[in-house]
């Protein structure tokens, strides 16, 4: 018995050492990304790697303020803004007509969405760019925003917290006299409320890092994301690693802040969403 | 149908009112839906079937599914994105089980430590992520090299990326980082719904960790399984970013993927017919692998 329990503690040590050796492996990018926007060249091109940067420099970022830097962090965050609420308006209304209410057409359209939801996305960007060009969107934010928000994602999430409202609880306010749409802003927004949050942080993330949908959908200067600003950047000044850290750092920071404050309804948001996907 | 037409007809009134009022609730995503993922698939499958580049749009049939298997670029790019899924499937699988598993046994604050470890980068971003890989798979200053060469591993500097035997690794281990965090949260989160009581009931009757694992916690997060494996697969079918941003498919189209080649023939030679023909087969092969995993695992319960 107790050295079975001698052998369960050996376990459990080895495995918090693996564990705490992969998550420096997994956090170092980050961490090097971040340090390495305030090395200078020299340091960088270390052939012993510099762990931590002994001169910090800010040059890379005077250098990264001459791009338009702000501006493509501007064109993400309002990318990613806008998808999220009309993402978030869209797909708690559909949530709650799927889950609650009885209708004609009710299965054929769940199946749609599910199968839809089986396929890859990426694969219709090619007539997703015709289409958008067609409409005069190419090139334009709202060529990124329009597909993220149909994506179906969002709508199987809130059916999912949608299906927690008790169905005596609507027909009460009902026979109080409650409107559909009083009954749906007083009494299944507030229930959702937790849905809501989970898939706003999501559709955020998600949106910010769609680097594939950006690349097709932006070309012009003034509507460039931050994704798309560091691999320019990349593309264009290979040799000047500094520079291109110092992009990708302000491109990770505010995404990763975010990510830490809001992690619990982020996982949240993924496992519900997974339950029935 | 026959139950249908019993129901008085007040009650179909009613009905007929809440089949109005749920589709008013579904309108604005329905648009949206419908608009730019509905429509751009159906043109994606017709267009597949024309020739349709910048000066000409006939109708072709299967031809340009027929030019796919004589296109030896084509094939390279099946074969690699076989290798991609084949490789990157299990090993992500398995491997987020274990630090789910291992995890879950944490305390509460350890436990969502790692579980934000795994997820950064994720989070990261595909772009700023390869920033650092780009650098350490350097030829000249990077950090295997230097590691590799220091501990007499190798005794010439590798160009890991620019070099056929190696480039497709590289970038299944990128895909590898980017691809567990959402696993392990799923496989926690699972782990969290098995039911203790089994669990203890069985290691009261004298089975090992071992042996409770495999009998009620595997089948128990059976369902969260198979959606790992389907998300997995369909993720791993479409790798894309990772290669645009570090290899452009070469050296010599050894890192050629599908998805690569679907982007470089419609957007660089503007053959958008036979890009979005190579669109519909990746989507059949993806739901054919889906629907094996599915056999297979509700076979296996």
């Amino acid at each position: 018995m107790n050295s079975g329990i001698k052998t369960k503690k050996t376990y459990d040590v080895i495995v918090m050492i693996i564990m705490i050796i992969l998550a420096i492996l997994f956090a170092f990018p980050l961490y090097w990304i971040i340090t390495g926007s305030f090395k200078d060249a020299a340091a960088i091109n270390a052939a012993v790697p510099e762990w931590f940067p002994h001169n910090p420099i800010k040059d890379n970022y005077v250098r990264l303020m001459a791009k338009p830097a702000f501006k493509w962090l501007f064109n993400a965050v309002f990318i990613s803004v806008t998808s999220m609420a009309l993402t978030c308006i869209t797909a708690s209304m559909a949530g709650y007509a799927l889950a609650k209410k009885r209708f004609a057409g009710q299965k054929t359209l769940f199946t749609l969405l599910i199968c839809a939801m089986a396929l890859p996305k990426q694969v219709v960007l090619v007539p997703l760019l015709k289409e958008m060009s067609f409409l005069g969107l190419h090139d334009t934010m709202w060529a990124v925003i329009l597909p993220t928000v149909g994506w179906p994602f969002g709508i199987f999430l809130l059916k999912q917290f949608s299906e927690g409202i008790p169905t005596e609880m609507l027909e009460a306010v009902r026979i109080d006299g409650a409107g559909e749409i009083q009954t749906f802003t007083t009494m299944v927004l507030p229930m959702v409320k937790p849905g809501i949050g989970a898939l706003a942080i999501f559709t955020f993330i998600s949106t910010w890092n769609d680097y594939f949908l950006q690349l097709i959908m932006l070309n012009s200067s003034d509507v460039l994301t931050i994704s798309l600003g560091i691999a320019k950047l990349q593309a264009e000044m290979s040799n000047d690693f500094g520079l291109i850290m110092a992009g990708a750092s302000l491109g990770a920071i505010p995404i990763v802040a975010i990510f830490l404050m809001f992690q619990k309804y982020f996982t949240q948001g993924i496992t519900m969403g997974a339950v029935k996907g | 149908m026959s139950k249908n037409s019993n129901v008085p007809a007040r009650s179909k009134v009613l009905s007929r009112r809440e089949t109005r009022t749920a589709y008013l609730f579904l309108l604005p995503a329905l648009v949206f839906f419908i608009g730019f993922v509905i429509i751009p698939m159906v043109l994606c499958l017709i267009t597949s079937f024309f020739n349709y580049t910048m000066g000409d749009f006939s109708f072709i049939g299967i031809e340009n599914y027929v030019k796919m298997f004589q296109d030896d670029i084509f094939l390279v790019a099946l074969k690699n994105t076989i290798l991609i899924v084949v490789v990157a499937v299990p090993t992500v699988t398995a491997f987020s089980l274990w630090v789910g598993a291992s995890i879950y046994n944490m305390h509460a604050i350890s436990r969502s430590f790692f579980r934000c470890i795994f997820y950064l980068p994720v989070v990261t971003g595909s772009v700023a992520v390869s920033v650092v890989w780009k650098w350490m798979f350097n030829k000249y200053n990077g950090l295997f090299n230097n590691v590799l060469t220091g501990m007499g591993v190798i005794d010439q500097k590798i160009s890991w990326l620019g070099d056929e035997r190696f480039a497709l690794w590289c970038i299944i281990v990128i895909l590898f980082t980017t691809s567990i965090g959402q696993p392990i949260v799923l496989y926690v989160a699972a782990l969290g719904n098995v039911d203790p009581s089994q669990t203890e009931a069985a290691e009261v009757d004298g089975a090992t960790k071992f042996q409770t694992f495999w009998k009620i916690k595997w089948p128990a997060i059976m369902p969260t399984t198979l959606y790992i494996l389907i998300i997995t697969t369909i993720n791993s079918f479409q790798c894309y970013a990772l290669i645009q941003l570090l290899t452009s498919g070469g050296p010599n189209h050894s890192t050629e993927t599908i998805m690569y080649y679907i982007y470089y023939q419609a957007f660089k030679l503007n053959n958008y017919g036979y890009g979005n023909a190579m669109g519909i087969f990746l989507a059949i092969i993806i739901a054919i692998f889906s629907a094996i995993q599915l056999r297979v695992g509700k076979s296996d319960n």
